[in-house]
């Protein structure tokens, strides 16, 4: 169920360059999954205006918290790297559908890809597939060493792969290059990150099953506004979905890329 | 407890508050969160007669304390609007005003026979406002001749009264008021979005694809307030106003000005429960006026 909430800082790191991890406890927490979203006002006045989606990285709910991971880059997320153990800050949420755990058999094998920002989010999918009997292969891409993070963490739960643009972290190029040397084995694949990446997998995996998670400019966040819409490959029932409502995560081939 | 029904044509409100179209979708999103009998009425997101996909993203940008849209009417049009969205929302006990839009005089006539025959349609709303498709919105908003000249149309054909949203982007609303109360209206909304524009810090390029969009939010509360207050002196027919809405001291602004009634727009996108806050709100800070009928205060500021 979707609940506004003030919910209490519990941690605030600065992880790599400009990318903040944010510990928020709440009762939200209880109902939240791997790929789901919230929506954030950082601020009481109109000034910014608009709340700000973040993705759910970690999920802990025995504590009841969970971890954002988010990129500082505007004057919303700027206001929001600022907050404070004992803060409060006012959470929608959880918004979206998140990855279907329950895609891969017991046994099977998750290839999990993502780029940049869009990273976090595997991290908990990561973690429940790895509860569930699965084995994961983790194939990340960033711009540059400064901005990555979780190598370790990620590394923990199953193969990790880490490639940067400039070569100055793990292999240099992007992750369909990384992926064209690897050919990984796997049964269902998992993404998340910008829309070309998105683009290519689907290109590079024209057969498998699977999942992408999209981010476009959003307004609501639930559905109602209609600014996150994107137009679909089969228009017998509807021409398009809603980010945020009927994604962010899509199965392969549902969003017109 | 102060009174807080008002009574204006085919609409009998329990309360003041409503939903302004084009921010609540048709209702889904928002009973998930709340029971939409606690409106006092709910203006539905424009229908055409055809489907519409709207305009390519993105479609909104933040500005300080508002937003710009550029939608683009998107809508599953009348005919799936009449089979699905009305009888859904007839499980709630709530009047729907229909905002009615299209490019033609005929698409305007042919949404408002049909749509106002639905047995929850208790009003229509005119979208001769909206900034934001090449064809029709606004064109029919900023000539006093063709706004009157539709509404006289639609007034033949509609089974329910006829209210006309205006648009803040003329150089004096005032003069499409009257036209369009001598065309016939049976009340006035005000005031749709203001055209604006931001540009890409990098890029210098506008940030919504469609280039221009429609400015919404607290930004825009002071020129809807000015707009209801000159229309409110001009025209005898009620108004419903609406800009920049966020609390219950915005409603008793409005209605001060002249409004009967109040929509809540984009206030409904940073907090989807701020209707049901406001009209708890509502009450208690008419107590603190000394007000016992929130009809009272409807045009106090020219008393």
């Amino acid at each position: 169920m979707i609940q506004q909430e003030r919910m209490a800082v519990v941690q605030q790191e600065q992880i790599a360059k400009n990318i903040y991890e944010l510990t928020l406890q709440g009762n939200i927490v209880q109902d939240a999954n791997p790929g789901q979203f919230v929506h954030i006002r950082v601020s009481d006045s109109f000034e910014p205006l608009l709340r700000r989606p973040i993705s759910i990285a970690n999920i802990n709910k025995e504590a009841n918290e969970f971890t954002l991971i988010y990129r500082a880059e505007g004057r919303g997320t700027e206001i929001l790297s600022q907050k404070q153990i004992g803060d409060e800050v006012d959470v929608l949420g959880p918004l979206g559908n998140g990855f279907p755990v329950d895609a891969v058999a017991e046994g099977g094998t998750a290839l999990l890809v993502g780029g940049g920002i869009g990273v976090p989010p595997l991290y908990e999918l990561s973690k429940q597939l790895k509860a569930r009997g699965i084995r994961t292969i983790h194939v990340f891409g960033f711009a540059t060493e400064d901005v990555t993070f979780y190598e370790e963490k990620f590394s923990s739960l199953g193969d990790t792969h880490y490639v940067t643009v400039d070569g100055t972290f793990g292999t240099k190029g992007f992750v369909t290059d990384l992926l064209g040397e690897l050919t990984p084995e796997f049964d269902t694949l998992y993404a998340c990150g910008p829309l070309p990446m998105l683009r290519a997998l689907e290109t590079f995996y024209p057969e498998k099953q699977g999942f992408l998670s999209f981010e476009e400019r959003m307004g609501c966040g639930i559905g109602a506004c209609f600014a996150c819409v994107c137009k679909t490959t089969d228009k017998s029932e509807k021409d398009y979905v809603k980010v945020c409502s009927d994604g962010p995560v899509f199965a392969k081939g549902v969003v017109k890329l | 407890m102060s009174n807080i029904s008002v009574q204006l044509p085919g609409l009998n409100l329990k309360n003041p508050i409503m939903p302004a179209s084009g921010c609540f979708g048709f209702g889904k999103e928002f009973a998930n969160l709340y029971d939409l009998s606690k409106l006092g009425a709910i203006m539905i997101k424009a229908t055409t007669v055809e489907p519409r996909f709207g305009n390519p993203t993105p479609r909104v940008a933040e500005t300080p304390a508002g937003m710009l849209n550029a939608i683009g009417l998107q809508n599953p049009g009348l005919e799936k609007v009449m089979s699905e969205e009305l009888p859904w929302l007839e499980r709630f006990d709530v009047p729907i005003i229909a905002n009615v839009a299209g490019s033609l005089l005929e698409d305007y006539v042919d949404v408002a026979r049909r749509i106002s025959t639905a047995p929850n349609v208790k009003a229509l709303e005119l979208n001769i406002s909206c900034p934001n498709v090449k064809q029709g919105g606004i064109t029919f908003g900023t000539d006093p001749v063709v706004a009157r000249q539709l509404v006289e149309a639609v007034k033949v054909v509609s089974k329910v009264p006829v209210y006309v949203k205006l648009s803040p982007n003329v150089t004096n609303i005032v003069e499409i008021a009257q036209a369009v109360e001598i065309g016939g209206a049976d009340g006035i909304t005000m005031i749709n979005t203001l055209v604006g524009m931001r540009l890409d810090e990098r890029t210098g390029k506008p940030v919504i694809a469609n280039g221009t969009g429609g400015l919404s939010g607290p930004a825009v509360k002071p020129v809807a307030i000015r707009m209801v207050y000159e229309v409110y002196k001009a025209v005898e027919i009620p108004i419903i106003g609406m800009g920049g809405v966020t609390n219950a001291q915005d409603v008793i602004d409005f209605m001060s000005a002249g409004a009967s009634a109040v929509a809540v727009g984009t206030s409904n996108f940073v907090d989807p429960f701020v209707c049901p806050k406001i009209i708890d709100e509502l009450p208690k800070k008419l107590e603190e006026l000394g007000v016992k009928r929130v009809k009272d205060i409807i045009g106090r500021s020219h008393r």
